[in-house]
């Protein structure tokens, strides 16, 4: 455990449980503005989550501990995550958790605890939403595996500070056709994974197009602030990890403060791109049926497993 | 896409400026919700004209949510509850159960005449009563229907921005 | 004698003592239960003993007419035999009360369960072909036996008996020409000789001997396309004896594989280990996509039995690929993987079969359109079936989550050790291992989570009740082992490095940290399920210290304010699966079935609507039908054959004789 990996383990989590919501304010209100509206703000989704803090919280009757553990478990995954990966410092507090495989699974181990949490309300759209998000997270954790296997198969290893340094060292293999198939089918899955559109509409009120809210809809006050800041967050470690996976610059490689301060600054401004890009690109899209969703994701799912094949013959 | 980039471009804004915000106080419960509110529409046996103007409330022209107002899916996700029509027979007890569902602090806002005091339909064989029969108001937006403006000077009284 | 021939001579003789008091105390479940304990625990310890290097061997020339048995304990087997035996252990505590059901306390039945856990530890203690086979049939005799026990009650039982006694009969028959084959060549039928003889076969007849044993002990793992028994047996046995055979006795499959694969044929060409990796991905994926589709519990459980046994092909296949082009290093590592994924899944199979019969017990059905509601009345079950189901989806801190990291980080640094087959190889193996790691995760989410939380979706869920204690006790320990085996694998792992020497070198090492020796990769189980458990602690401080409202109020469902919800209105199994379905149309082809019915006054007035689903096997429809059809063909046309008369029967014997003795006298 170096230092530098401490001052991000403190730094990164940090940043992200502030900076999520930000990023979803500045979202809104980049879609907002597109549409002809002003917009709430882009402190908005803070103060939506300061009074949900302040509202009562209720636990619906006939639902055990699983319905009461499961957005805690939610924020904690996103938080772990926050914490391991390499997003404003390469090396790690945590190394031997910054795995590849332990960052995917930590993921859907929240998204799953959320699934078992709306069947576990035992109301239709509890059961739809969980049946939904489990199809397309089976098809997603896949996707996302092999996709970013493809970067590392060249660089020998699974833990994301080594990719993160590699590609640092590297900047020509940002290039190659392995890493840009697999930029393709990451963002999709990417987009797929956040609820966003074309897979899901996150301002949606008609429970039957519904995905992730049809899950949520039974929480109420501080649980639902935890759901809220969760999918903020998913939201931005997967944009974080999207923007460090590629394009790693300004990342902080030594523990000076001047370091930190970039490492910061560029992840803000990698993310906050990422993000009005692509709320950007929502205004144009319509959602796509549920059940062509999945061959929007065998198409990424496909991308990725060339990407793999790709880097090991062109090694 | 190129076709709706101009037309983005073209059109620009359309949000009218915000209007100057309302003179009469805030309801007591509202000042713990801290410029945040979230709101669940109950048909209670509307004939759907409040519900066109509280769609243009929240459309672009009028831009209902610039104030921290947003309509939600769920009385679980909700802070207020906007009623509109006379509650019929069918929907007083669907009306008390969504009015439960809320967790507190909780508000609930009559849209229309009809809410307010049973309007056109009072008296009439299927009605139960207005919303203040059923379920405790604390805000009334008066007009049949009421104009959007009225709409968002109401729901800016419950955000006080 | 030292510990590890003391161990396996108790283990054999507990259990045959135990059997044979079954047949005359009356407080046979108890005995059985006890003695299956005894059995299993010495079992283990032997098993311990060999992983750390204590061996013997034991001739015993009486016992078998020409060859003898031969017996003795390495760490490979050492290994297998200690899974086996800590298998045995749960089952015997939860058999205590859960054989006291009038179908399963019959003498016989009692009597069988013992043997069998007696047969399934000489098997990796065998050290010649002969010892080998007769363990190997007397194991699949008495699992069948098992299999078969509530034949009386319900019909299906019977049928499941067919099919698993002529597969496995058919495999037994493909290992027994393999191992002849071999032992022809060799002069001698022990394993000693047999290794020795290895340098000097020749390549065809290597590839005879390692495709017919594949063949046979494939279908003892129940690896497409040979695993059509299993979904079948596995569900119709009784739960403890499902437990056993999916978590103890498909991994002899395995065992089998690598002792004749790696170790008497001392590895082989590149093609062989192609094969067995890609009927593992086969495998993995078309047992995991079956288990997605599937609304009986138990059945789920065991198509989810096919797609870890393919798991741990792939990685065996891996080892087998890295062996043949040399790299020691990797060929460990991936073999390490998939020794330590049969661990596991031992320890998550029988945890889930026990629970799964624990339900079993108390509703009387394993559907699970018509469970759910179980978390109020059956606590500990349903806490020990979502121990399991974590164990089983590879998520952290998750039992399979550790072994199938390994297999992905084997998979990921064979690049270097690449050749053109590797290069087309590997990638399919990573989309296979990754594609049945999302499905296993949307599968055992459907079972739990239908299956156990919400409400009841029948009278039998509602009126169920907790288990005795002594299944309750049989699930913790299947518990504990799931839990040690996620968070401290460093536990198991020197055993199982001595025993995957038999392809590559020792590959992992560190107790906190898993640390890969020769290649890079580290990864830290214990100190990620740390980091959540302080996650989840901290944050609900704050929420606690944050949130201004103190008290959690009760509310009803919101309902969307109309009527109370009834069970009817739930999410079943069937529905949860119809996305996936729907998604996988083309490769499972489910067939559907709705019916409508109308008013009688008009055609446009519906009055019932009925859907039925049904997601058949579509290998076993493609492969085994037309087989099966061809075989009931000929014995139609070999009826003309059997009269009924004597003479004619004498006849048909002189003749054959005489036609035996014209063949010697022209060969000779
Ligand atoms: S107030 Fe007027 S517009 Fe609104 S519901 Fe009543 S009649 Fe219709």
């Amino acid at each position: 455990m170096s230092a530098l990996g401490v001052v991000g383990g403190i730094a990164q989590p940090v940043l992200i449980v502030a900076g999520s919501p930000l990023l979803v304010g500045v979202m809104r209100q980049v879609r907002a503005r597109l549409e002809g509206r002003a917009g709430a703000g882009v402190r908005q989704p803070w103060r939506d989550l300061r009074k949900l803090l302040r509202k009562e919280t209720i636990t619906p009757r006939g639902t055990s501990e699983v319905f009461r553990i499961a957005p805690l478990l939610l924020v904690a995954t996103s938080l772990v995550v926050a914490v391991v990966v390499p997003f404003v410092t390469t090396d790690s507090a945590i190394d031997p958790v910054a795995d590849l495989f332990a960052v995917v699974a930590l993921l859907a181990l929240g998204a799953v605890a959320l699934a078992l949490a709306g069947l576990d309300t035992g109301t239709a759209f509890g059961g739809m939403g969980a049946s939904r998000e489990m199809t397309i997270l089976a098809l997603v954790e896949p996707t996302l595996l092999v996709a970013i296997f493809a970067l590392s198969v060249r660089v020998g290893s699974t833990n994301l500070g080594a990719i993160v340094s590699s590609t640092l060292h590297d900047p020509a293999r940002v290039l190659s056709p392995a890493s840009l198939l697999a930029a393709v089918a990451l963002i999709v899955v990417i987009v797929a994974e956040t609820g966003r559109l074309p897979v899901d509409n996150p301002s949606t009120h008609l429970e039957l197009t519904m995905v992730h809210e049809a899950m949520v809809l039974e929480y109420a006050g501080p649980d639902l602030a935890l759901i809220e800041l969760a999918s903020a967050m998913r939201l931005s470690v997967f944009l974080g990890l999207l923007a460090n996976l590629f394009l790693p610059w300004g990342i902080a490689t030594a523990a000076t403060p001047a370091a930190l301060v970039v490492g910061v600054l560029a992840l803000v401004v990698k993310v906050g791109l990422l993000g009005v890009v692509l709320a950007a690109g929502e205004v144009f899209l319509a959602k796509l049926r549920l059940f062509r969703v999945p061959e929007l994701l065998a198409g990424s799912f496909l991308l990725a497993l060339l990407a793999v094949a790709a880097s090991y013959f062109l090694a | 896409m190129l076709r709706l980039w101009r037309k983005i471009r073209t059109v620009g804004r359309v949000a009218e400026p915000a209007p100057l915000p309302p003179a009469t106080d805030q309801p007591p419960a509202a000042a713990a919700l801290a410029g945040s509110v979230q709101i669940r529409h109950v048909d209670a046996g509307s004939c759907n004209g409040c519900e066109v103007e509280i769609g243009s409330a929240f459309g672009p022209v009028y831009d209902g949510e610039r104030y921290g107002a947003r309509l939600v899916a769920s009385p679980r996700h909700a802070d207020a509850l906007l009623v509109t029509g006379v509650v019929t027979r069918n929907m007083a007890e669907p009306l008390r159960r969504t009015f439960e569902a809320v967790p507190a602090p909780k508000l609930v806002v009559a849209v229309g005449d009809c809410a307010r005091n049973c309007g056109v339909f009072a008296g009439a064989y299927g009605v139960a009563g207005a919303v203040g029969d059923i379920v405790p108001v604390d805000l009334e937006i008066a007009g049949c229907p009421p104009r959007p403006e009225a709409i968002v000077d109401g729901l800016r009284k419950l955000t006080g921005r | 004698m030292n510990l590890a021939a003391t161990g396996l001579a108790c283990a054999v003789a507990i259990g045959v003592l135990t059997a044979l008091a079954a047949l005359v105390v009356p407080a046979r479940s108890a005995v059985v239960g006890v003695g299956t304990v005894l059995s299993g625990a010495a079992a283990m310890l032997a098993g311990c003993a060999a992983m750390s290097g204590v061996s013997f061997v034991v001739a015993l020339p009486a016992l078998l007419p020409l060859s003898g048995m031969l017996f003795t304990l390495d760490a490979l087997g050492g290994l297998f035999v200690a899974v086996t035996g800590a298998v045995a252990v749960a089952v015997g505590v939860y058999g205590i009360s859960y054989t006291r059901a009038p179908d399963l306390r019959a003498r016989g039945v009692q009597a069988v369960l013992p043997l069998f856990v007696v047969a399934m530890v000489l098997v990796p203690a065998a050290a010649s072909a002969g010892a080998f086979l007769v363990c190997w049939e007397l194991m699949a005799l008495f699992s069948l036996l098992l299999v078969v026990a509530e034949h009386r009650r319900r019909p299906e039982v019977a049928s499941a008996g067919r099919w698993y006694a002529v597969m496995t009969h058919l495999g037994f028959l493909s290992v027994l020409i393999g191992l002849m084959v071999f032992v022809a060549r060799a002069g001698d039928d022990s394993f000693s000789a047999l290794r020795d003889s290895a340098r000097h076969l020749s390549p065809l007849v290597a590839g005879v001997v390692f495709v017919l044993a594949l063949l046979g002990f494939a279908s003892k793992a129940g690896i497409v396309p040979l695993h059509a028994w299993l979904p079948r047996a596995h569900p119709e046995a009784p739960s403890h004896v499902s437990a056993l055979m999916s978590a103890a006795m498909v991994n002899l499959g395995v065992y089998g594989l690598v002792r004749v694969g790696f170790d008497l044929l001392g590895g082989g060409p590149v093609w062989w280990w192609l094969l067995v990796l890609v009927l593992g991905a086969v495998s993995a994926v078309y047992g995991i996509l079956q288990a997605a589709m599937s609304t009986d519990l138990k059945r789920l459980l065991g198509q989810s039995t096919t797609e870890n046994m393919g798991l741990v092909l792939v990685g065996v296949g891996a080892a087998g690929l890295f062996a043949s082009s040399g790299n020691r290093t990797l060929a460990g590592l991936a073999l390490v993987a998939a020794l330590l994924h049969v661990v596991g899944h031992a320890a998550f199979k029988t945890l889930l079969f026990l629970a799964a019969g624990s339900v079993l017990h108390a509703t009387g059905t394993r559907d699970l359109d018509e469970l759910g509601g179980l978390r109020p009345v059956m606590p500990v079950t349903t806490a020990a079936f979502g121990l399991g189901a974590l164990a089983a989806s590879a998520l952290p801190p998750g039992t399979a989550f550790v072994s199938e990291w390994l297999l992905l980080q084997a998979l990921i640094h064979g690049l270097p050790a690449s050749g053109v087959a590797a290069a087309v190889a590997m990638p399919v193996a990573v989309a296979a291992v990754a594609l049945t790691a999302g499905l296993a995760v949307a599968t055992f989410v459907k079972a739990f989570g239908v299956g156990f939380l919400a409400k009841p979706r029948s009278a039998a869920a509602a009126g169920a009740h907790e288990s005795p204690v002594t299944m309750l006790a049989g699930m913790g320990i299947a518990a504990v082992a799931c839990a040690v085996l996620a968070l401290a694998p460093a536990v198991v792992l020197p055993g199982i490095e001595a025993a995957a020497r038999v392809a590559g070198d020792p590959a992992v090492s560190g107790a906190v940290t898993l640390r890969l020796t020769g290649v890079t990769g580290a990864l830290s189980p214990v100190l990620l399920g740390l980091a959540l458990i302080v996650a989840v602690v901290a944050l609900a401080g704050v929420v606690r210290v944050v949130a201004t409202h103190r008290v959690r109020r009760e509310a009803r469902l919101w309902d969307c304010g109309g009527g109370p919800m009834s069970p009817r209105m739930e999410y079943t199994a069937t529905s949860f699966a119809e996305p996936l379905q729907r998604v996988f149309d083309d490769v499972v082809q489910p067939e559907l079935d709705v019916d409508v019915t109308h008013h009688e006054e008009s055609r446009y007035l519906v009055r019932a609507v009925e859907y039925r689903r049904k997601v058949p096997d579509r290998i076993e429809r493609r492969l085994y039908q037309p087989v099966l059809r061809f075989v009931a063909t000929c014995g139609e046309r070999g009826r003309v054959l059997a009269t009924g008369s004597v003479h004619r029967y004498l006849g048909y014997g002189f003749y054959t004789v005489c036609g035996l003795l014209l063949l010697l006298a022209v060969t000779r």
